[in-house]
């Protein structure tokens, strides 16, 4: 079954299209939420702010602007830059059922976490030591794989990347046994779990620049990641460096993991199964690939972060929604998708 | 010669079988345990702490090494007692043959006596052979608690002490603000997390001081079916919910929310009623969750009503942990703690 026969659109239509839901998505969760807010006041706010008055007055005015804001700011970062991530790696590796978190990203910044919890240090220095848990521990992978001869590079990257994860999962496990059970023990847990509850402007403004320096080796050698997937040898042959350019991608795709990772906690899913919608959607074209999984993936994520601040009274973690929503929708693409990447 | 054998083998069982007696504990099982017992194995902090205030010589261990900081509030002799894991509970670290070689009379658990833990001491009863016996750690049990143990332990004197004390106290409390309707009571929020943003849900034990000191939980779900623990709450949850009183044990939270625009708005903060809690020797309101916080229990209720319940903190922290840790505090030492719990413009 050819998935692209549903979608009649033209590729600019189909961007344009996913660009307004998510600019609709994001005014109404900006407008959803335990304070009360209404659209009326969200106009005020913006015309009051558009005409040049200073710092926020109102209590509306902080939940808005410093709460809000930069929550669904930060669900569309994490989604998009999940999602690119992603589409990333499953075409380096030519692998749909690859993800950001198969070279340990995740596992290293959930162990740099853990241990900055662990020594009880702030905030800042959690997030700081997650970033630098998840790129150190795909630095690690890269040199080991490529410390391997005489193997296809990409299998000796999946695994060293299996064998790395797991020691950097085995060492948060003792983290775990090791840190106090009244206290640190679960804020270990809340954080492998995922969450956007505690993000403010600051987590926004320094994880932001972090992907678009990501993002653009990404967008400028887009035609490259398309020779990539075909596969070393031919790649060669079309006159690229394989090895120099997949360094670059992976590097390039663990500073956006690594960085929205250590503001929101794990994630997983996200980076799975969206790059392969959006592939159903656009085709496998990277120049189309990588602008259509970040959108949907940045919507998503906001659907899905909006579902954990508003349904319940407390906050539902983030990592347990996308399972509960990504591995369902994964086994049916399992059952009926195309195998093309 | 076979009776003078069998007199024989009587003679050597006797000293089992008459100085063992049948204890009921919590969960309502019934438990055989010698009737001295000297060595007692803490299952969880908690237990070792109920242990500890009881009959510290008979302690074998602390479930976790005590760190530095919090050596001067024991007593001398159990500073450097091993550490000996926990058995049960989030994160069971103890090795069945350690606490073997421990050679202990008697395993305490001191804490939910749900299936989960019933089971639990069955099994390892059977496994090893030594009685194990699940104590009801929930606040109300206090003075229960204290009793049942102490009687096991026969140090009932003591126990009679400290649990009246105990007593005294909930009913010094309840008295003192029976006349105070619920609307007039403190709204209060815990803030666990470096960021404050993990919390008890109303009845779970990590919070239930806060209704015992007369306090309300902000973290009310108010259906009663939902399963009662930790939870993660946002910023925004915290402001529609705007307690008027915040405690904390943590300081990096402590510290950072005075000055936090995303706090500034909560009646607490606004108020200046943010609490830090002393965490020496142990918490004084959770971590864990045992006879250490009857402490906090007096601390927070003087922090809700300093006008119903007038005393001076000072002198009954060092009564405190004079009476249950058998420690004298130098005045530094309790500076220190006093310090801890009232001055919000701590650095």
């Amino acid at each position: 079954m050819d998935w692209r026969s549903y979608i009649t659109l033209k590729p600019g239509t189909t961007f344009v299209v996913l660009a307004l839901v998510v600019i609709a998505l994001a005014l109404g969760a900006i407008l959803i939420g335990p304070y009360p807010i209404t659209f009326a006041q969200l106009i005020e706010t913006v015309t009051r702010l558009s005409s040049g008055s200073p710092l926020p007055e109102t209590q509306g005015d902080t939940v808005l602007l410093s709460i809000r804001l930069p929550r669904v700011a930060t669900a569309l970062l994490v989604g998009a830059a999940l999602s690119a991530a992603g589409a990333v790696y499953q075409g380096l590796f030519r692998n749909p059922l690859v993800s950001p978190d198969i070279l340990g990203v995740s596992t290293g910044a959930g162990l740099g976490a853990a241990v900055g919890i662990f020594f009880s240090l702030p905030v800042i220095l959690i997030q700081g030591f997650a970033f630098v848990g998840g790129a150190i521990t795909v630095t690690l992978v890269y040199l080991v794989a490529t410390s391997v001869r005489n193997h296809e590079p990409t299998l000796v990257l999946v695994l060293s990347g299996v064998v790395i994860g797991a020691l950097a999962g085995a060492c948060i496990s003792l983290l775990k046994i090791l840190a106090d059970p009244y206290d640190q023990l679960p804020a270990i847990t809340f954080w492998l779990l995922g969450s956007l509850a505690g993000v403010r402007t600051s987590d926004l403004t320094s994880a932001l620049p972090a992907v678009l320096i990501g993002l653009i080796p990404l967008v400028l050698l887009r035609w490259r990641m398309n020779l990539m997937a075909l596969g070393d040898e031919e790649a060669a042959t079309l006159g690229i460096d394989p090895r120099r350019l997949r360094l670059l991608f992976v590097a390039a795709a663990t500073l956006m993991t690594a960085s929205v990772v250590a503001i929101s906690g794990v994630i997983g899913w996200v980076g799975l199964v969206i790059p392969h919608i959006a592939r159903l959607v656009v085709g496998p074209n990277f120049n189309r690939l990588l602008p259509a999984a970040m959108l949907m993936g940045a919507g998503y994520l906001l659907i899905v972060d909006t579902i954990a601040r508003t349904m319940a009274e407390t906050e539902i973690p983030l990592g347990v929604l996308t399972a509960f929503v990504g591995a369902p929708v994964f086994v049916w693409l399992l059952a009926t998708g195309r195998r093309s990447w | 010669m076979i009776r003078a054998i069998l007199f024989g083998l009587v003679c050597l069982a006797l000293p089992f079988n008459t100085l063992a007696r049948t204890v009921e504990d919590s969960a309502g099982r019934l438990v055989e345990v010698p009737d001295h017992i000297e060595r007692v194995y803490a299952a969880g902090p908690p237990a070792s702490i109920l242990v500890y205030v009881l009959a510290p010589d008979k302690l074998t261990g602390w479930s976790r090494a005590l760190r530095d900081e919090e050596k001067p509030y024991i007593a001398q002799p159990y500073r450097n007692l091993p550490e000996t894991g926990r058995l049960t509970g989030r994160g069971g670290s103890a090795n069945i043959e350690t606490v073997l070689n421990l050679d202990p009379d008697l395993i305490i658990d001191f804490g939910s006596v749900k299936e989960t833990y019933v089971s639990l001491a069955n099994r390892v009863q059977e496994q090893i052979g030594i009685p194990y016996l699940l104590i009801d750690g929930r606040f109300e049990n206090t003075p229960q608690a204290l009793r049942l143990l102490g009687e096991v332990l026969g140090v009932s004197e003591r126990a009679e002490q400290l649990a009246d004390y105990v007593e005294r106290l909930f009913t010094w409390i309840d008295t003192g603000l029976a006349e105070i309707p619920t609307n007039q009571r403190p709204r209060v929020y815990l803030a666990r997390g470096p960021a404050g943003l993990e919390t008890g849900l109303k009845g779970s034990i990590n919070t239930e001081i806060i209704e015992r000191a007369g306090g309300r939980n902000v973290a009310d779900p108010g259906d009663e079916s939902i399963r009662r623990g930790l939870v993660q709450a946002s910023i925004e949850q915290v402001i529609v919910a705007n307690p008027d009183t915040i405690i904390t044990w943590d300081e990096h939270f402590f510290r950072a929310v005075w000055n936090d625009p995303l706090w500034a708005e909560v009646d607490a903060v606004k108020r200046g009623r943010i609490f830090l809690s002393p965490s020496v020797p142990f918490g004084w309101i959770d971590r864990p969750p045992s006879i250490n916080r009857v402490i906090g229990l007096l601390w927070l209720a003087g922090l809700f009503f300093p006008e119903q319940l007038n005393f001076d903190l000072r002198e009954e922290t060092r009564i405190f942990y004079r009476t249950f840790y058998q420690v004298k505090l130098k005045d530094s030492e309790l500076d220190q703690l006093i310090q801890w719990t009232g001055d919000p413009t701590l650095p």
